[in-house]
């Protein structure tokens, strides 16, 4: 039942109990540490964000409008190593994640609040390093630091690049640790596994991945600095090494990455789809498994971006084929969301229009992984557009929007504030015009052979570029407009009621923004998650 | 926490129980962790080794398998005075615990003085630290070269983690001798405990896979 | 969580095995067996490592739960080799035709 009782708007909470710099920078506060990592993820988004800009305007021409080709090098590099180690991965789990899962298991704090302090504060040193290594003249190796160009060639600040990614992994391992023992140990009497929200049950999924897939491409990073420096040939042909080895310990780790990405979005859209029809999910069970599916199947498909490396045929041949598995829990998913909408009494806020872009261009991203996991396709469709375009329709048309559903869900809770919906409405709907008008021309410009990670490309490609600019400043404008709006919310929105949205779970049963121990009360659970009556009346 | 005073429990915390299994649990995550940290380094060699298996036992040959074998009993007799040093806590010995954990401190630094001062030191001498002057008269010679990157970079990692886990034992040793621990309160001995005897089982494995490949030549 | 105390005598004796399979395998290494010396090289070198998880860190004893963290972690340093070896292997299965020569064996 939705709460009703509880003030609007709580005397003291967590937010206000006390102020100042240091009970800031000193809490372990679970929700004081979501915030601080939400400005410092909205920063590096924006240092991604530029990048991604200079790159868009300077492809508007054939010859390359703005930049020398090695500058070039250095925005797509810079672009990839911020959005995925700064952005896309700690995203959810570390702002979302952060805040709610205590709250939704009915707990005080995570397990180990001040590793959760020292894993924001591991995450800002990793971030500082990379900022150096942008500032002192950047990397041009991509995100994915292949030898030997990174080892042997490359004259830019690969090592401070890697050091930062390497510190920043910490900061990973430790928050998904915190999140296994949190969900494990700390869940209020009657909380069963199979009672809980879908969105922990996707943050346990990840954080495994965390746990286990990190550390392999620390020690791949090690093995690139001391070769780096002590030109030892560990990756050197010449010195008796294979650089298809660096691959093989890079995408161990960076393949379960791509899916540490999308599996919070993933819980987000579980919350979302039910809260925005009123409706129980459809095959809970089947959702909370194939998280766990998806975590483990992740780690088994890593070489299928190796298949034209120079790894073995038959070793391809597996690979291909365990890719497409893991597809297959993916796409149960959607048909679960898509089910659950189906008679559902659903209304169309601003989290439901991000809800509802995601299943759609998420299920786009994921067919089209289905040509890369295909051997014989993806000999011609490998290091082409048509691979920056499926990923990017699962990271941003995916992954992103699920942030920015989540994070217009949970605002009210977070801040105590409402946003405008009108404008957050607009918002969605320039961000998916602009999405779409940036990445589909990519899919087929890939498809007609245009390479990625080039400065330069032949005249006929122009004109889908071009759409393709056009589209990335409209999607630019759209990121900018909930900025305003979330800024304005937190000194003129309207007070948030406790539910403002009338939904099923333990965070809407506490005051907006909660007391700093999360409950007045611990609570009980005695109903299973998304206990939406039939055709309950909407609470606006 | 304060000095001197037997810790409470966490607020996050409802109950002592609760506290000590999520900080196990934790630990045990924690050496999750470090099982694909240094799997990634044995992976490698895995390769490499199969690729250069006259290469990686004429390297190994040149290793000191006297000292190997001695460190290696230096590090198990360390686990057994640290697993003493657990049980000395359980049961609020408290005098016993501090020498077991000194005891296991001083194995520790044994270990690692044996390594760097006698081996690692001889080995440079010898010209076989890769990428400084390394200098082997062999037709096995590169694949000897990546056998001794991994000797370095393997055992400089296990040594890495063997000195931390000294510092904590030292800081341990200090609260032990401060009355921190109980029997209903012994929780960081036991975790201490749990990461100690994972870096001896990682050396259980870089023995033999280092140091007796070689030695049958 | 082990709340039981072992008693020392079951320390030793796991310490002398410990000690007894570190001289064997010292020992068996320095004959030459062929494939069989790195074979049990590593039986011994898994036998050690489970007398210290098991009783050293009470695995023995310990929650499901933590056996099943434990057994995870081996499991995906096993798929980790396992498919990285599935390259290694199979690479010389289909010659490549007049490039570099990927397996060295300089």
């Amino acid at each position: 039942m939705s709460e009703t009782a509880v003030e609007t708007s709580p005397g003291v909470h967590y937010l206000n109990v006390k102020y100042g710099v240091k009970s800031w920078l000193l809490t372990t506060d679970h929700k004081r540490i979501a915030l601080l990592y939400l400005v410092s993820i909205t920063f590096f988004f924006m240092v991604g964000g530029i990048s991604a800009v200079l790159m868009r305007l300077h492809l508007i021409e054939p010859r390359g409008a703005l930049l020398e080709p090695a500058t070039y090098n250095k925005m797509f590099s810079m672009h990839g190593i911020i959005m995925v180690f700064f952005f896309l991965i700690p995203s959810i789990p570390a702002v979302m994640g952060n805040f709610l899962v205590p709250i939704m298991i009915g707990a005080r704090d995570v397990a180990f609040p001040r590793l959760n302090l020292l894993s924001w504060y591991i995450y800002i040193l990793g971030g500082l390093f990379t900022l150096y290594a942008i500032l002192a003249g950047g990397v041009d190796t991509g995100w994915t630091f292949y030898t030997p160009l990174s080892t042997t060639y490359a004259n830019g600040q690969v090592m401070a690049a890697a050091l930062g990614v390497f510190i920043t992994g910490f900061s990973s391992i430790l928050t998904g640790l915190n999140f296994i023992v949190t969900i494990h140990k700390m869940r209020v009497p009657g909380l069963t596994w199979f009672r809980l929200p879908l969105f922990l049950w996707a943050i346990y999924a990840t954080s495994i991945i965390q746990v286990l897939g990190t550390p392999v491409v620390a020690i791949a990073i090690i093995l690139v600095g001391l070769e780096r420096l002590f030109h030892v040939g560990v990756f050197d042909p010449a010195l008796g090494g294979d650089p298809i080895l660096f691959q093989h310990l890079f995408w161990f780790y960076s393949h379960p990455a791509v899916y540490i990405m999308i599996l919070p979005s993933m819980g987000v859209m579980s919350e979302l789809v039910t809260c925005f029809s009123k409706k129980r999910i459809f095959g809970y069970s089947f959702v909370a498994y194939s998280s766990v599916a998806i975590a483990v199947i992740s780690f088994l498909v890593w070489g299928h971006h190796m298949y034209v490396s120079g790894q073995s045929v038959y070793a391809s041949l597996v690979f291909s084929a365990l890719s497409f598995a893991v597809a297959i829990p993916s796409a149960i998913k959607v048909f679960n969301w898509t089910a659950t909408l189906y008679r559902g009494s659903v209304s169309y806020q601003a989290p439901m229009l991000y809800a509802m872009g995601f299943i759609g261009l998420f299920t786009m991203g994921g067919l089209t992984g289905l040509f890369l996991a295909s051997l014989a396709t993806d000999i011609h469709l490998h290091d082409t557009y048509f691979v920056i375009a499926h990923f990017h329709y699962i990271m941003v048309g995916g992954a992103l929007m699920g942030y920015l559903g989540g994070l217009h869900f949970w605002w009210p809770k977070m801040t105590g504030r409402l946003y405008p919906d009108g404008w957050a409405r607009f918002a969605a709907l320039v961000i998916f015009i602009g999405f779409n008008l940036t990445f589909m021309p990519q899919f087929v410009l890939g498809y007609l052979g245009m390479p990625r990670r080039y400065a330069v490309y032949p005249e006929e490609f122009q004109v889908l570029n071009v759409m393709s600019s056009a589209g990335a400043s409209i999607l630019g404008v759209g990121y900018l407009i909930p900025l305003v709006y979330f800024i304005w919310s937190m000194r003129y929105g309207p007070a948030a009621e406790a539910n403002p949205w009338g939904a099923k779970g333990l965070e809407w049963q506490t005051s907006s923004p909660p007391p700093t121990e999360n409950f007045e009360q611990a609570p009980t659970v005695t109903e299973e998650a998304y206990a939406y009556g039939a055709m309950e009346a909407r609470v606006v | 926490m304060s000095e001197g005073h037997i810790i409470a429990l966490a607020h996050q915390f409802e109950d002592l129980e609760q506290q000590r299994e999520a900080a196990s649990l934790g630990m045990w995550l924690f050496l999750a962790t470090e099982i694909m940290f240094f799997g990634g380094l044995f992976t490698a060699y895995t390769v490499y080794r199969m690729m250069y298996l006259p290469g990686f036992d004429a390297g190994s040959h040149l290793l000191n398998i006297k000292l190997g074998a001695l460190n290696t009993i230096v590090l198990l007799s360390s686990s057994l005075t640290m697993a003493l040093a657990v049980r000395a806590a359980m049961l609020g010995k408290r005098r016993h615990l501090v020498t077991f954990l000194v005891l296991t401190m001083l194995l520790g630094l044994a270990f690692v003085g044996v390594k760097l001062t006698f081996e690692w030191h001889h080995e440079y001498v010898e010209h076989l630290a890769p990428g400084l002057d390394f200098d082997l008269n062999s037709p096995h010679a590169k694949g000897a070269e990546l056998f001794f990157v991994f000797y370095f970079t393997m055992t400089g990692v296990h040594a890495l983690h063997m000195i931390i886990g000294v510092a904590v034992m030292a800081v341990l040793t200090w609260q032990a001798i401060q009355g921190r621990f109980t029997p209903e309160r012994y929780n960081p001995i036991e975790m201490a405990g749990l990461y100690w005897h994972f870096v001896d089982v990682v050396w259980i494995f870089l023995f033999p896979l280092l140091y007796l490949i070689g030695a049958h030549h | 969580m082990s709340e039981h105390v072992m008693p020392k005598k079951l320390y030793f004796l796991v310490f002398a095995a410990l000690i007894a399979l570190t001289l064997i395998t010292t020992v068996v290494a320095t004959i030459d067996l062929g494939p069989l010396n790195i074979v049990i090289a590593l039986l011994i070198g898994m036998s050690k490592a489970s007398l210290v998880v098991l009783f050293f860190m009470h695995l023995k004893w310990s929650t499901r739960l933590t056996r099943i963290v434990a057994v995870a972690a081996l499991f995906w340093l096993a798929i980790l080799i396992t498919l990285t070896l599935s390259d290694y292997t199979t690479r010389r299965w289909t010659p490549n035709p007049g490039t570099w020569e990927t397996s060295g064996s300089q």
